[in-house]
């Protein structure tokens, strides 16, 4: 057959598999319900779970993929025995000293629970409590709203000065100007200096529920005889000498921590970029799961498809009868239907993808999350799939109205 | 006088086998149809007169026998092909009319065109030619259901016209029309005839047989007579008549 007929074949089939859909509006719309829904439903969750993931990214982004983090690390079997790896105060100095090719070094403690507690004016609350550096700044970008972050002379001093997260300001219901008020942490009381920038929430957990105070003043605050577990943080000048700075640091914390040589780290040194790979790892298998149960939605679309297409043969018996009369060949019969099955799947997947962005996007609204985007590769998958659904739930009937005999069919009441 | 011959039958028979029984429905029929003929195919329900016309019309293969349609041996053609004739050289007009309910009258009739292979616009103007020529040039626009049953003839005779057959199949026509209308039909057909196509109509109505200028008559799947007619001259008519 020539290419010419075909690509005819095809512009009538579809002319006439348009003039048949949109006869039957609503009978058509009902058919390819099943398909709007689950088109709808893939464009919905792709397009929240991308538009969070593209969100992340950014923050990730916003970090500096040259950004080394390094905590203690106790396996599991050892945490029961009572066993805490630790980093110190002297691991931070040892890197900051003895590596070269590293800026903006910065040690962080962390308070959690009882040594939490927050007051102001007899409000009491709890937050997270952030011991760090004036560097902390520079490597996470914080950047305060107001007011001012502290310095390496506040740090120096063990000044009593405190930055807060936004979310703090209602939680202890702090009114009219914050800086310069105090506000007490473990029964100290703190000056506040600054606000951070708002960044919203992130898997339901608040991003701005933090107090920001300097690393010595926060070491003095604990007390005590043991040493606080810190986080170490700092930046390579040079991206290609990542892998070499982390062998340095990784060599001199097992000199420091005194590690045999068949023993495991006990710490853990990331990178942005690995725990952006970790992310991203996350991100496609709910994607994927998410997608494979959408797809069976579209499968039940399809059969619903196939289930009144049998029956449109079958009510339209005479036609094809009429239309063999007339000189159509079985192909322009298996054809006809084929297309016209396609066309209501292809409907069907256009209007789940506008229905499917508008539900995505009310979500994303509703919930705080991070606006939703739908990728392209959504799109055409989509398209992709319907038009898949359409031929081959489409072939069945199809093919039973192509091999109507045409004086059977002529007969047919 | 010489004619130039469309349609030869030789030995044509179509068998029905139900379980253990068999009977021909057509039993060995020999027929030459010529160019611009005016057939009438009479016979009494099941005569095998409706089996004659799906064999005609490249609707069935016969079980045995030659049908040559314009030199060609159908029988011997695949479905494609058989499609091909039903398309090129057959127009089929039915007693219920079978016009695509959906569709306008326009529509109805550039539909044999489609197969064919014609662009839009050229089917518009061969459609709208045949309806004008059937006097439903008012009409065009009109679905079936908003047509009379004569207006609905009218369209399935354009539909039929519009290929340009080499003859035309008519199965009682005008079963489902009034007294009326079924003589401007027949007035229609032998305008057709007069204009010089080759018309085969399968009726049971004598007045429809007594137009036409030849007779066939089939009984119990046998060709019983096959005799000329003049439908203006005294009564021939009636020797058909009691032929049957």
């Amino acid at each position: 057959m020539q290419v010419s007929s075909v690509k005819f074949k095809l512009v009538e089939g579809t002319r006439s598999a348009g003039q048949s859909i949109f006869a039957h509006g609503f009978r058509s719309f009902l058919t390819t319900l099943g398909i709007i829904i689950g088109v709808a439903s893939v464009i919905a969750v792709v397009s929240v779970v991308q538009g969070f993931s593209a969100n992340i990214t950014q923050q990730f982004d916003g970090m500096g993929t040259n950004v080394i983090n390094i905590e203690s690390f106790t396996p599991r079997k050892e945490r029961l025995q009572g066993v805490r790896a630790k980093l110190t105060y002297n691991d931070y100095l040892q890197i900051k000293y003895k590596i070269a090719g590293i800026s903006n070094v910065t040690p962080t403690v962390r308070m959690w629970g009882s040594n939490a507690g927050i007051t102001y004016r007899g409000q009491t609350s709890s937050s997270m409590i952030v011991g760090t550096a004036s560097t902390y700044q520079k490597l996470n970008t914080v950047y305060p709203e107001r007011g001012r972050f502290f310095n390496a002379s506040d740090d120096q001093s063990r000044r009593r000065v405190a930055v807060l997260g936004p979310s703090i300001m209602s939680k202890l219901d702090i009114k009219g100007d914050p800086i310069g008020q105090h506000v007490g942490v473990s029964g100290e009381w703190f000056k506040v200096i600054g606000i951070a920038e708002k960044r919203g929430k992130l898997f339901g957990f608040d991003q701005d529920d933090f107090i920001l105070l300097p690393f010595s003043t926060t070491r003095a605050l604990l007390g005590g005889a043991e040493e606080p577990d810190i986080i170490i943080s700092f930046q390579v000048n040079e991206p290609s000498q990542l892998d070499q700075v982390k062998q340095q640091v990784k060599n001199l914390l097992r000199r420091n921590h005194k590690l045999d040589q068949d023993a495991n780290d006990d710490f853990e040194i990331a990178t942005a970029d690995q725990m952006l790979d970790t992310f991203d790892k996350i991100i496609g298998s709910t994607t994927l799961v998410l997608g494979g149960i959408v797809g069976i939605s579209l499968l039940v679309g399809g059969i619903g498809i196939m289930n009144i297409m049998l029956v449109s043969v079958t009510e339209r018996t005479r036609e094809i009868g009429i239309q063999k009369a007339l000189g159509a060949t079985r192909f322009d019969i298996l054809l006809q239907f084929l297309i016209e099955a396609v066309f209501l799947c292809l409907l069907g997947g256009l209007l789940g993808l506008i229905l499917g962005f508008g539900a995505g996007s009310l979500i994303s609204n509703l919930t705080g999350l991070p606006s939703a985007t739908v990728p392209l590769w959504a799109v055409i998958l989509s398209f992709g799939f319907s038009a898949g659904i359409g031929l081959i739930f489409g072939i069945i009937p199809a093919a039973k109205a192509a091999n109507l005999d045409p004086i059977d069919a002529l007969r047919y009441e | 006088m010489s004619k130039q011959t469309i349609i030869e039958l030789k030995g044509i028979a179509k068998q029905y086998v139900m379980g253990s029984e068999s009977f021909y429905a057509l039993d060995h029929i020999d027929l030459d149809i010529y160019l611009n003929d005016y057939i009438a195919i009479v016979g009494s329900s099941g005569s095998g007169k409706s089996t004659l016309m799906n064999l005609l019309g490249c609707l069935d293969y016969p079980t045995n026998g030659e049908y040559k349609l314009k030199g060609t041996d159908v029988a011997t053609l695949d479905e494609n092909h058989l499609a091909g004739i039903r398309n090129q050289e057959i127009g089929f007009i039915f007693q219920n009319f079978n016009l695509l309910p959906r569709a306008s009258a326009l529509q109805n009739v550039m539909q044999p065109l489609i197969y064919r292979g014609l662009p839009l616009a050229e089917r518009k103007r061969r459609a709208e030619n045949a309806l004008t020529m059937v006097g439903l040039q008012d009409r065009m626009t009109h679905v079936p259901n908003q047509l009379s049953g004569g207006q609905r003839q009218r369209v399935a005779i354009a539909r039929a016209l519009v290929t340009e057959p080499a003859i035309l199949l008519a199965d009682e026509p005008t079963g489902n029309l009034d007294s009326t209308t079924t003589i401007e039909i027949m007035a229609l057909f032998d305008q057709l005839h007069a204009d010089g196509q080759t018309l085969i109509i399968v009726t049971h109505e004598q007045e429809i047989a007594e137009r036409c200028h030849r007779v066939v008559t089939l009984k119990d799947g046998h060709l019983m007579s096959d005799q000329l007619n003049q439908p203006q001259a005294s009564s021939p008519s009636l020797e058909v008549n009691a032929g049957v």
